[in-house]
């Protein structure tokens, strides 16, 4: 089994390379505005659209504009999709006859496209209409992600700039985003899982009978479409409850391969682009190195411990082992058709990133295996992480890093030219404090309130890890359900809306304040005394502080849930 | 270079002292300077008082154990005073040997418009005011001297016994207060208040009184606060979740576990290892009118060199004699000894040593055979001796072709050649003549510091850039910089030219560090990043810069950016280990915290520590002791090599980052052997 794991990691892991550099050099033309293959189609769609909406591409904005645009845009979003679920019966494309969406959920649903998080407190297919799938969800599975890369970009604006008052236009990349980048990609890819069998269209739900006689709802709809924006955007709300379990949205071995690398390919790229950017490629490779090794160290624990598998089965009875017949492993939860590999591979690929898709249930995972997912989240998805956040919550650690460290090859800590003095660093405090803030605070509350209390369906230290899983994912921004917590509730529906909004704009503000200081900043040349950020030195020294610094800080919390959990296993306990 | 003694680590008054005052420093109002240990205190002051509560109610349990949390709690803040109260005795003791100097004095002070002299004391002596002091007096304060000249011996402040000459105009003309005339007379005008003067400002700087965070500093400081609030937040949280499971966590545990968590060995040292850098800096023998002074000298990008004296040695010697065609070797040296004898330059002494060595020419005694001197002047730049109708001069080479046409003479072709090879290589031709006839060319050699090329190449590795200001022609300059091995070079410098330099190094974002001393070099020091004020220079020039070399000795810059660099990797090697402390921490705390609860994280207990209270304590024992432990590294400094950044920070990362990691769980495990041994908990 171990050749097996290691071939499909490792061929997966080539592909990412492969993909995520030309993919990065294509981005850094696009935000760099220079001259791309798509110009001819897209430059008039671009300029159309600045004129309708108003906007002046060549005038460039201050940090605080660029968030004040950024919010307002945020704002609007949220309060048109709240709107189209309240009144999604009195619109056309709902062939089910679907009804309003309650207010809290709305709410929560609006919160959580709007911030990228995608987590869903409903069944897709029986909750929201086409009308409101397509123009409210799949909307905003663009502008979210297009938003994140927006800022990414505006932060390695902030580093390649000098004595500069500006870092573009929020508008003008908010457009080229999803212009240049995640609508042709999105084609493509729907285009291929057509091709592979996923639905596209705007049909009623099929009753069949089935070979047993009795009668069965099959659920239809746009689901290509959404497919590849959900996947690509690293947004991560299913058409379908079963998310990328479904066979609609994930039929095939190529499809699920197809979707796992659109998960992480921008990602991935945007390390290349601010290679480019900043003009010295090898900073870029830096953190794709930093993000690989966390990857894969993630991965290998994962798959090692869904392939070891439950030993109180074992003791059972139960064969675990992996035979030509079957993968073997911990299977609870998890799909034949991927096995033990494909479904701890896309369990970490899609917490590493913000997306959340999931093509198996992350509660039914060991508890060791879980809290690589929960690990992923907690120390901020930037393990290539969320469209932008991810590259854009990397560089806050890597400025981190370098001022923990820095001082000690006797210079005061510079990254990239720029000195990380007191604004800087209380930019980036501001920014990681954020974490713990709206992870255990909001955890805390809950695990002694009765509403909170009443969503967990496992007692110990399993439903505590569900209400801590829950606010996790929903500050990470990533919507990964671990499923079991019950959280369509009006408590869960409020709180958790509440917490993804603070997990994205509370870092998101600190962020772009941190892009337009670094921006303003003279740089200083590198030399032989410059610490150097380019090499393996500094990729081990970041992969370090992000375990100490991050992971460190939910040691005591994930101690009482997944670690207690896995020790007790060991020992042949149950709580 | 005189470099002051340093003072002892453990100097036993010093330790007393500094006993003394980390009590004083319990004082909230100390405390709330630095967040980190205001938490602790805080927090300690919270486990006291509950503690007396329980005492009273009777409600204690574990009453031995929590003790011990309290009084280790206490320990911790007071070992973090000790620290900082160490590097302020070490400061207070430079400070008071620079005090010394300042002794009262009586000043004779000479009324407005010249008028009668008045005794007053100096500390009654103001900015404006002017004063004489004559041979055998102290001089009263900082001041310019306008008028006379005079030897001062200011060995009070630079530890160096031989005399310096200070008089009006030029460029010597500063004098400080606390050093003595021992020759002749100056007038001087005071140009510092009492109390405002060099001494003054550096005694507060030292003594930590007048310390204020330096910019590093305090961006250290907001991720100290920042992560010691991520901390408290870890702690909160965990007071429910461990009751969800069934665990009630007691607030000397919850705070035992804060206190491990949050930078203590940072926080606690971080101002100690500001003061200590300070006084690295007056032990040798240099004055910063600034922490963040030091700091930026740590970061400088450009040195700014002077040749003279810091290249080169300050005197130009004689290497060759090059006789043109039809002239004997000896016959030049024999000239040219003659032209030289009464030269007191150590020029001209060194051309008759060498014609002595060259050629076995002795040098005669010519003092009654009616020669006669001629000295040299600006006017003629010549000089030479006027013998038995010989007309013998030595100089400028347009200067004696003058001299030999007036005479009828003419320059044979071959002298120019020579006089280019001469300039070319680096050196200075000296022209010789004897009356119209033309002898040839004294090589004249600036002669570079032995050891200059390897400082320098240390310099590169550190990633600095070397740039020699020389008022030479840019092809002696090139010669110069090519044997010295400097990067690169201004020739023909003026001070417009260098503050041009400074300025277009600055716009590429560099950072300059030049040392300076004329009047001329105010605005150079004034515009750059470091600037270092020979002490011998003028007040002008002390003023404009930031630091002041005692020993005005001109090649003190590279010592003051090693400090600098020294002072920031210290800072960040002890951020680095007290956060790497951290791993070790949990594990040691954590399966004791919830042991009760949930049994099976005893898995989690790697180091075997013997019960849950002696783990607690243990690693509270640990996280006190380790500021004990860290104070001479802090205080003396982590010891720097000029290496290349990457070499430095490779080598750093695993002694203090791994190291970081590893330690605690050795001395954890230590500390809890011996904590059940004692039966402690």
């Amino acid at each position: 089994m171990l050749a097996n794991a290691v071939i499909q990691i490792g061929l997966f892991f080539l592909i990412v390379v492969a993909i995520s550099v030309p993919l990065g050099r294509y981005m850094a033309r696009v935000f760099s505005h220079e001259p791309t293959l798509l110009d001819p189609a897209l430059r008039p769609i671009e300029r159309l659209i600045y004129r309708l909406a108003g906007v002046h591409p060549e005038t460039e904005q201050s940090w605080v504009e660029y968030a004040v645009a950024m919010l307002l845009f945020s704002a609007a979003g949220m309060l048109l999709l709240y709107a189209l679920q309240r009144l999604q019966g009195l619109l056309p494309l709902n062939p089910q006859g679907l009804s309003a969406v309650a207010p809290d959920l709305a709410f929560n649903t609006a919160a959580s496209f709007t911030t990228n998080t995608n987590w869903q407190a409903y069944a897709g297919e029986s909750t929201m209409s086409y009308l409101t799938q397509m123009a409210g969800l799949a909307f905003h599975n663009f502008v979210s992600a297009a938003a994140g890369i927006a800022i990414a970009i505006a932060v390695i604006r902030g580093f390649v700039r000098r004595n500069a008052k500006t870092i573009g236009n929020f508008w003008v990349d908010l457009t080229r985003a999803t212009l240049w980048i995640l609508l042709p990609l999105s084609i493509v890819m729907a285009l291929a899982l057509v091709w592979q069998g996923v639905p596209q269209n705007f049909a009623p739900y099929v009753q069949t009978q089935t070979v047993a006689g009795a009668t069965q709802t099959i659920a239809q709809g746009p689901v290509a479409s959404q497919e590849a924006i959900k996947e690509l955007g690293t947004n991560g709300g299913g058409f379908f409850n079963a998310n990328s379990a479904h066979p609609y949205e994930n039929p095939t071995p190529l499809t699920d391969l197809i979707e796992m690398l659109a998960i992480i390919s921008i990602g991935a790229g945007l390390t290349h682009t601010f290679g480019r950017m900043v003009g010295d490629r090898r900073q870029g490779w830096a953190l794709f190195g930093a993000m690989a090794i966390l990857f894969l160290m993630g991965v290998a624990i994962a798959t090692w411990s869904e392939q070891r598998g439950n030993p109180m089965l074992t003791r059972a009875g139960a064969d675990q082992r992996a035979s030509a017949a079957q993968s073997g492993g911990n299977m609870e939860g998890k799909e034949v058709r991927f096995g033990i590999v494909d479904s701890a591979l896309w369990a970490t690929i899609t917490t590493d990133t913000s997306c959340g898709a999931v093509n198996s249930m992350h509660d039914s995972f060991t508890p060791l295996g879980g809290l690589i997912p929960l690990l992923n989240m907690q120390i901020g998805e930037i393990i290539f992480g969320g469209v932008g956040s991810g590259l854009y919550g990397m560089l806050v650690m890597a400025v981190l890093a370098v001022f923990i460290a820095g001082l000690m090859v006797g210079r005061t800590p510079e990254y990239l030219g720029k000195k990380i003095e007191g604004r800087e660093m209380k930019l980036a405090m501001l920014f990681i404090l954020v974490f713990p803030l709206v992870i255990l605070i909001p955890a805390a509350i809950a695990i002694v309130l009765p509403a909170g209390l009443a969503g967990i369906s496992n007692p110990g230290p399993h439903g505590f890890t569900q209400v801590l899983y829950a606010y996790t994912e929903a500050s990470a921004n990533n919507g990964s359900a671990f499923a079991g917590l019950n959280a369509n509730t009006p408590f869960y529906n409020v709180t958790l809306g509440l917490v993804m909004l603070a997990g994205r704009f509370l870092m998101k503000i600190p962020v772009l304040a941190l892009a337009g200081s670094l921006a303003a900043k003279r740089t200083v040349p590198p030399s032989a005394g410059t610490f150097p950020t380019n090499g393996a030195v500094f990729v081990i020294l970041l992969v370090g502080v992000i375990l100490i610094v991050a992971a460190l800080t939910f040691f005591p919390a994930d101690a009482l849930g997944p670690i207690v959990e896995q020790l007790a296993m060991r020992h042949g306990r149950l709580y | 270079m005189a470099e002051r003694k340093a003072t002892p680590l453990w100097d036993g008054k010093i330790v007393r002292a500094a006993a003394l005052d980390s009590l004083r420093k319990f004082d909230p109002r100390v405390q709330a300077k630095n967040p980190v240990m205001f938490v602790v205190e805080v927090t300690a002051l919270a486990v006291t008082l509950i503690l007396v509560g329980n005492l009273a109610t009777g409600a204690h349990r574990q009453l031995g154990f929590e003790v011990q949390i309290a009084i280790w709690l206490w320990f911790t803040v007071g070992f973090a005073n000790f620290a900082e109260a160490m590097a302020e005795g070490r400061g207070k003791a430079q400070a008071d040997n620079l005090r010394k100097t300042r002794t009262e004095t009586m000043a004779k002070r000479i009324g407005a418009g010249g008028g009668a002299v008045t005794l007053v004391p100096a500390t009654e002596l103001r900015k404006g005011d002017v004063v004489m002091v004559a041979a055998g007096d102290v001089i009263p304060g900082d001041g310019e001297v306008i008028e006379g000249v005079a030897a001062v011996n200011e060995a009070a402040i630079t530890g160096e016994s031989a005399p310096v000459i200070r008089e009006s105009g030029g460029d010597r003309s500063a004098v400080t207060g606390g050093t003595t005339v021992i020759s002749d007379w100056i007038k001087v005008r005071i140009t510092a208040n009492p109390g405002e003067t060099f001494l003054d400002r550096m005694i507060g700087l030292v003594e930590g009184a007048q310390r204020q965070k330096t910019p590093n500093e305090i961006a250290l400081s907001i991720l100290l606060a920042g992560l010691t609030i991520i901390f408290m937040m870890v702690c909160v949280s965990l007071y429910p979740f461990a009751l969800y499971g069934g665990t009630v966590l007691t607030l000397p545990v919850l705070v035992a576990l804060l206190v491990c968590l949050i930078p203590t060995t940072i926080g606690g040292l971080l101002s100690a290892i500001g003061i200590a850098g300070m006084d690295r800096l007056v032990q040798h023998n240099v004055l910063a009118m600034s922490g963040r002074a030091v700091e930026a000298a740590g970061d400088v990008d450009t040195l700014l060199l002077d040749k003279t004296g810091t290249i080169t040695l300050g005197n130009r010697m004689a290497e060759e004699f090059l006789p043109v065609a039809g002239v004997l070797p000896q016959e030049l040296a024999e000239a040219a000894q003659l032209a030289s004898l009464a030269d007191e330059t150590p020029e001209g002494r060194s051309i008759v040593v060498l014609a002595k060595r060259a050629y076995g020419l002795r040098g005669r005694e010519l003092g009654d055979d009616g020669a006669q001197f001629i000295p040299f002047s600006a006017q003629t730049r010549m000089s030479g001796v006027d013998l038995h109708g010989h007309r013998i001069r030595k100089g400028a080479t347009d200067s004696v072709i003058k001299f030999i046409e007036e005479r009828g003479g003419r320059a044979p072709a071959d002298l120019a050649p020579i006089v280019e090879g001469i300039a070319r290589s680096g050196g200075t031709p000296l022209v010789v003549a004897d009356n119209a006839r033309m002898l040839g060319v004294i090589h004249l050699k600036d002669v570079v510091k032995e050891g200059i090329r390897e400082r320098f190449e240390r310099l590169r590795a550190m990633g600095l850039r070397t740039v020699m200001i020389t008022g030479d022609n840019p092809l002696t300059a090139a010669a110069i910089a090519k044997e010295s091995g400097v990067d690169d070079f201004l020739a023909e410098a003026t001070p417009e030219t260098k503050l041009r330099l400074i300025r277009e190094e600055q716009a590429q974002g560099k950072l300059v560090a030049m040392i300076g001393d004329g009047t001329n070099d105010a605005p150079a020091l004034a515009q750059a990043d470091v600037g270092i004020a020979m002490n011998a220079g003028t007040q002008a020039a002390r003023e404009a810069g930031n630091m002041v070399d005692l020993d005005s000795n001109p090649t003190k810059v590279m010592e003051v950016v090693e400090i600098g660099k020294q002072l920031l990797i210290t800072r960040g090697a002890l951020t680095t280990f007290s956060i790497a402390n951290d791993v070790a921490k949990y594990f040691a705390i954590i399966p004791a915290m919830f042991v009760i609860g949930y049994p099976d994280l005893q898995s989690l207990n790697i180091m075997r520590l013997a019960t849950p209270e002696s783990a607690i304590l243990s690693a509270v024992i640990f996280n006190a002791l380790i500021i004990v432990a860290l104070i001479p590294l802090a205080l003396r400094g982590v010891a720097y090599r000029p290496l290349g950044a990457a070499a430095i920070l490779t080598r750093n990362l695993l002694i203090y980052g791994l190291g970081g990691v590893i330690v605690p769980f050795i001395g954890i495990k230590a500390i809890d052997l011996i904590v059940s041994a004692l039966h402690l908990a």
